[in-house]
C-alpha cells in the first residue's frame, strides 16, 4: 500500500510542511493501543453474541452461571461492541484524520496513551459490572456510573486533545471530514453526560427515562458513530480513487441537516410505547428528514467515484468502506420504514430492531472502521499486510456474516411481528416460528466472528513485526543479548 | 466553513436545539407527573411497592429480563359493547324491544334474558351504543354502553387497557423494554398465578411450561434434603427426598412479579366494567331502610 502524501483538499503552500510519515509516526503508539484493544473486544464480543444467540434457541445451555445468563450477556455483548470495539477506533480515526487534514503531527502522545488506558480500563470494569449484576438497566447505557465515569474522564481527556490539535492546525481550507469529525467528538461528550447524568446519577422519573435512553441511543449511532465513519468515507473515497471529493457544498449540505436532525431520529423507537405521542413522530419525521443528507451522501460519493466504479473490485479499503456506505443507505431506508407507525405495529418489540442494530453495528460501522484499520495501520507502523488473502477472507466472513444477520432477523421479526399481532398464535408458538431465523443469524455470527478472528490474528502478525526492532533494541541494551526471532514482543 | 469558532457555534445550537426540544419539552410534560390519588378507592396510584417488591425489582434489573420481556401494554383502539344488565320485570315488552332492534330473533330473546348479564352486541360506536341502551332501559331493565379496549395484547390477556406515563412513576429504572422474546409483564401480577407457581417458573420454565424459551434459574434456589412424608417447599419434582428452596434474591423476585399490575382505571386510560351479576345482589338490601 503506498503511502500517500496529501489529501484532495487543497492546501495553499505551507511555511513549514510536515511530511505524512512524520505525522504518522507521531499517531503511531496511541492508535495502535486503540486499535489492538479494540480488536481484542471485538472478537469477545462476536464470540459472546455467538453465546447469546445459541442460548435464544437452547436456554439451557450455561445456566446455571449467573454470569453468563442471558439477561447480562446481551448488554455486556452490546457494551463490548460499542465502547469496546466502535468508540476507541472511532477515536483513533478521529485523531489520524485531524491529524493529517490539519497538517500537524499529533501534540499530545503521552495523554493519548493514558486515555487508551483509562478508556481500556473503564470499559473493562463496566463489562465486568454488568456481567456481575450491577448493570443501570439502561439500553447501551448498563455500565454503572463507576465505569461510566472513568469512560466519561477519558472521553473528554481524548476530546480535549482531538480539539486542540484541530486548533494547531496547518492547512487553511477546512475539509468536510473535519466538520463531521468536530459535530461528532462534542455530541458524544455532550450526549453520554447527559444521559449519564438524567438516567444514573440524578434520575428523571417514569417513562421520561425511556425518552432520555432513546434520545441517547440515538444519538450514539446518529451522532458519534457514524460522523465518524462518513467523515472517514469523504477522506478515503477520493484519496483511493485518486480523484477529488466531487462537491463540498453537498456535503456541507449533508452535515447540517445530520448534526441537526440526527438526534430527532432516536425517539422513533419509542413509536407506540407510554410516552407522549409526538415524541415518537418526532423520531419518524426526524428519519424522514435525515433521507436528505443521506441522498446527498450517496449523490457526492457516487458522482466522486463516477468513472472509475470498478475501484472496489482490486481496492481493498475501498471494498471495506463501499459496503459500508451502502449499509449506511439501507440502515437510513429500513429505520424510516420502521418507524412508521404502522409498519412499527407490526415490528417494534420483535427481532426487526435487533436486525436494525445488526445492520448499523456490523454492516456500518464496523465495515467502515475496520476498512479504515486497513489503511491506517500500514502507515503507523512502516509494515505492510502480510496478507491480502487474509483480507479478503476477513472481509467476506464479515460481509456475508452480517447481511446473513440482518436478513435472518428482519425476516423472523417481521414474521413473529404478524404472528403477536394475531391473538389466535399462542405465544409460545410465535416464539417456536422465529427459532429457524435465530438459527440462520447464529451461522452469520459464527461467520462474522471467524472473521475476526483471522482480523486479530493479522493485525498481531503486523504489530509483531513493528515491535520487534524495538524489542530486540530493549533487550539488546538490557542483556546485551539479540532477542530470538519470534518471540514474545 | 473554514471558520472554526463559526463551525462550533453551528455545533453549539444543534446542540442546544436538540436540548430544548428533546430533553425540556418531555420535561415539561411528563417529567414532573405526580402520582395521583384515585377518587373511586381514595387510594394512591401508582401505589408504593413492598419492601420485598422493590428488592425483586433490583434483581429483576440485576438479571437483565428487560432483554426479553417488555412492560407496555398497547391498545389499537377502543369501541362499546351493548350489555343487558339487568332484564327487569316487564320481560315480554323487552324480548320485543329485542326483536324491534334486530338484536335477537323471536326465538331467542327469552333465552338471553335468562342469562343477563349478556353482551347484546360489539364493536359499536359511542353514541350508537347509548342511545342502543336507552331504548333497551325501562323502568327497571337495565341496558348499558360499556366500553371495550381493542389490540392483540389485550386479547391475549397482558392486560385490560394500554399502559400510560401515569403507570410508571414508582419505576426506577424503567423497563419498559424493546424485545418480546416472553411475554409482556406490565400486569403480570394481575394475572400471576402466585408466588407458589412463579418460583416454580423460575426454578424450572420448561416444567410449569412445556415449550418455554425461559432459561431456568437456578442459581437462585438451593437444594436440601428431606425426610420422608416432609412437604417439599415449592410444587416441583425434583428427585425424590429432596426440596428446592428458593433463596432471598428468588423471593424478593417473585414478589415483584407478583406486584406487577397495571389495571387502575385512569382518565387517560380507562378499562372496560362490564357489568356483573353480583353487583345488583349486594346493593340491595343496603338500599333498603332497616324497619
Amino acid at each position: 500500500m503506498s503511502i500517500p502524501s496529501s489529501t484532495s483538499a487543497s492546501t495553499p503552500a505551507e511555511p513549514a510542511k510536515v511530511t505524512g510519515a512524520e505525522i504518522d509516526a507521531s499517531c503511531r503508539w496511541p492508535l495502535l493501543l486503540l486499535f489492538a484493544t479494540a480488536a481484542l473486544w471485538l472478537a469477545g464480543s462476536a464470540l459472546f453474541s455467538l453465546l447469546v444467540a445459541i442460548k435464544l434457541h437452547k436456554a439451557d445451555i450455561l445456566a446455571d452461571c449467573p454470569w453468563l445468563t442471558l439477561g447480562r450477556l446481551r448488554p455486556a455483548v452490546n457494551n463490548a461492541f460499542l465502547y469496546g470495539f466502535a468508540t476507541p477506533v472511532a477515536m483513533g480515526i478521529t485523531l489520524w484524520l485531524l491529524c493529517r487534514l490539519g497538517r500537524v503531527k499529533l501534540a499530545f502522545q503521552w495523554p493519548m496513551l493514558i486515555v487508551c488506558k483509562l478508556w481500556n480500563i473503564g470499559v473493562f470494569v463496566g463489562i465486568w459490572a454488568i456481567l456481575a449484576g450491577g448493570s443501570t438497566g439502561f439500553e447501551w447505557l448498563e455500565m454503572p456510573r463507576y465505569a461510566s465515569g472513568i469512560l466519561f474522564v477519558a472521553f473528554v481527556l481524548f476530546g480535549l486533545c482531538a480539539v486542540g490539535t484541530f486548533s494547531m492546525r496547518r492547512a487553511g481550507e477546512l475539509y468536510p471530514s473535519q466538520w463531521f469529525l468536530l459535530g461528532a467528538i462534542f455530541w458524544m461528550a455532550w450526549s453520554y453526560s447527559a444521559a449519564n447524568y438524567l438516567l444514573v446519577f440524578e434520575p428523571v422519573r417514569g417513562t421520561f427515562q425511556s425518552v432520555i435512553n432513546a434520545w441517547f441511543t440515538g444519538n450514539l449511532i446518529n451522532l458519534w458513530l457514524a460522523p465518524v465513519a462518513l467523515a472517514a468515507i469523504y477522506y478515503f473515497l477520493p484519496l483511493q480513487i485518486g480523484q477529488p471529493l466531487y462537491s463540498r457544498e453537498l456535503a456541507a449540505f449533508a452535515f447540517w441537516t445530520t448534526l441537526f436532525l440526527g438526534s430527532f431520529a432516536g425517539l422513533s423507537s419509542l413509536v407506540g410505547a407510554p410516552v407522549p405521542r409526538w415524541i415518537g413522530s418526532a423520531g419518524t419525521a426526524g428519519y424522514l428528514c435525515l433521507l436528505a443528507p443521506l441522498i446527498a451522501n450517496a449523490m457526492n460519493w457516487h458522482l466522486t467515484s463516477k468513472g472509475n466504479c470498478s475501484a472496489w473490485k482490486h481496492d481493498l479499503v475501498l471494498r471495506f468502506l463501499a459496503t459500508g456506505a451502502v449499509a449506511y443507505l439501507a440502515l437510513g431506508l429500513l429505520n424510516l420504514v420502521l418507524s412508521v407507525s404502522r409498519v412499527s405495529a407490526v415490528t417494534s418489540l420483535t427481532y426487526a430492531v435487533v436486525a436494525k442494530n445488526y445492520l448499523a453495528w456490523y454492516g456500518f460501522v464496523a465495515m467502515v472502521l475496520l476498512g479504515c484499520v486497513y489503511a491506517i495501520v500500514p502507515r503507523l507502523t512502516q509494515v505492510a499486510w502480510p496478507s491480502e488473502k487474509l483480507i479478503r477472507v476477513h472481509f467476506t466472513c464479515s460481509a456475508l456474516g452480517a447481511a446473513l444477520i440482518v436478513l435472518a432477523l428482519l425476516a423472523g421479526g417481521v414474521i413473529q411481528g404478524f404472528n403477536l399481532a394475531n391473538p389466535s398464535v399462542a405465544f409460545l408458538d410465535v416464539v417456536r416460528k422465529t427459532i429457524p431465523f435465530i438459527g440462520i443469524s447464529t451461522l452469520g455470527i459464527l461467520l462474522f466472528l471467524i472473521g475476526q478472528v483471522v482480523f486479530l490474528l493479522h493485525l498481531g502478525q503486523v504489530l509483531r513485526a513493528c515491535l520487534q526492532p524495538f524489542a530486540q533494541a530493549i533487550c539488546a541494551e538490557c542483556c546485551g543479548a539479540p532477542l530470538k526471532a519470534g518471540g514474545k514482543s | 466553513m473554514n471558520n472554526g469558532p463559526l463551525l462550533f457555534l453551528g455545533i453549539f445550537a444543534s446542540v442546544a436545539t436538540s436540548f430544548w426540544m428533546l430533553l425540556f419539552a418531555p420535561q415539561v410534560q411528563i417529567g414532573r407527573q405526580q402520582a395521583s390519588v384515585i377518587e373511586l378507592t381514595g387510594e394512591r396510584y401508582p401505589a408504593v411497592r413492598s419492601g420485598a417488591a422493590s428488592q425483586g425489582a433490583e434483581v429483576y434489573r440485576s438479571l437483565g429480563c428487560v432483554e426479553c420481556h417488555s412492560q407496555q401494554v398497547r391498545q389499537t383502539g377502543a369501541n362499546f359493547e351493548l350489555w343487558l344488565a339487568e332484564p327487569g320485570t316487564n320481560r315480554p315488552v323487552l324480548a320485543a324491544t329485542l326483536v324491534r332492534l334486530n338484536l335477537a330473533s323471536a326465538v331467542e330473546a327469552d333465552k338471553l334474558l335468562e342469562k343477563a348479564p349478556v353482551k347484546l352486541r360489539s364493536a359499536l360506536g359511542s353514541i350508537e351504543a347509548r342511545m342502543l341502551a336507552a331504548q333497551l332501559t325501562n323502568d327497571d331493565a337495565k341496558a348499558e354502553a360499556v366500553l371495550a379496549t381493542l389490540g392483540p395484547d389485550i386479547q391475549r390477556g397482558w392486560g385490560k387497557r394500554l399502559t400510560v406515563t401515569q403507570d410508571y412513576l414508582g419505576d426506577y429504572p424503567v423497563q419498559i423494554g424493546n424485545l418480546r422474546v416472553g411475554p409482556d409483564l406490565a400486569n403480570y401480577g394481575a394475572r400471576s398465578p402466585g408466588a407458589g407457581v412463579i418460583l416454580a417458573h423460575l426454578y424450572a420454565p420448561q416444567k410449569t411450561m412445556p415449550g418455554s424459551m425461559m432459561p431456568p434459574y437456578r442459581f437462585l434456589f438451593t437444594t436440601r434434603r428431606i425426610n420422608q412424608g416432609e412437604k417439599p417447599t415449592l410444587p416441583l419434582d425434583v428427585a425424590p427426598g429432596y426440596d428446592v428452596v428458593p433463596s432471598p434474591e428468588a423471593e424478593s423476585l417473585a414478589a415483584y412479579l407478583g406486584s406487577l399490575r397495571a389495571e387502575t382505571p385512569l382518565p387517560e386510560a380507562p378499562v372496560p366494567a362490564p357489568p356483573t351479576k353480583a353487583a345488583p345482589a349486594t346493593n340491595a338490601p343496603a338500599a333498603t331502610p332497616a324497619p
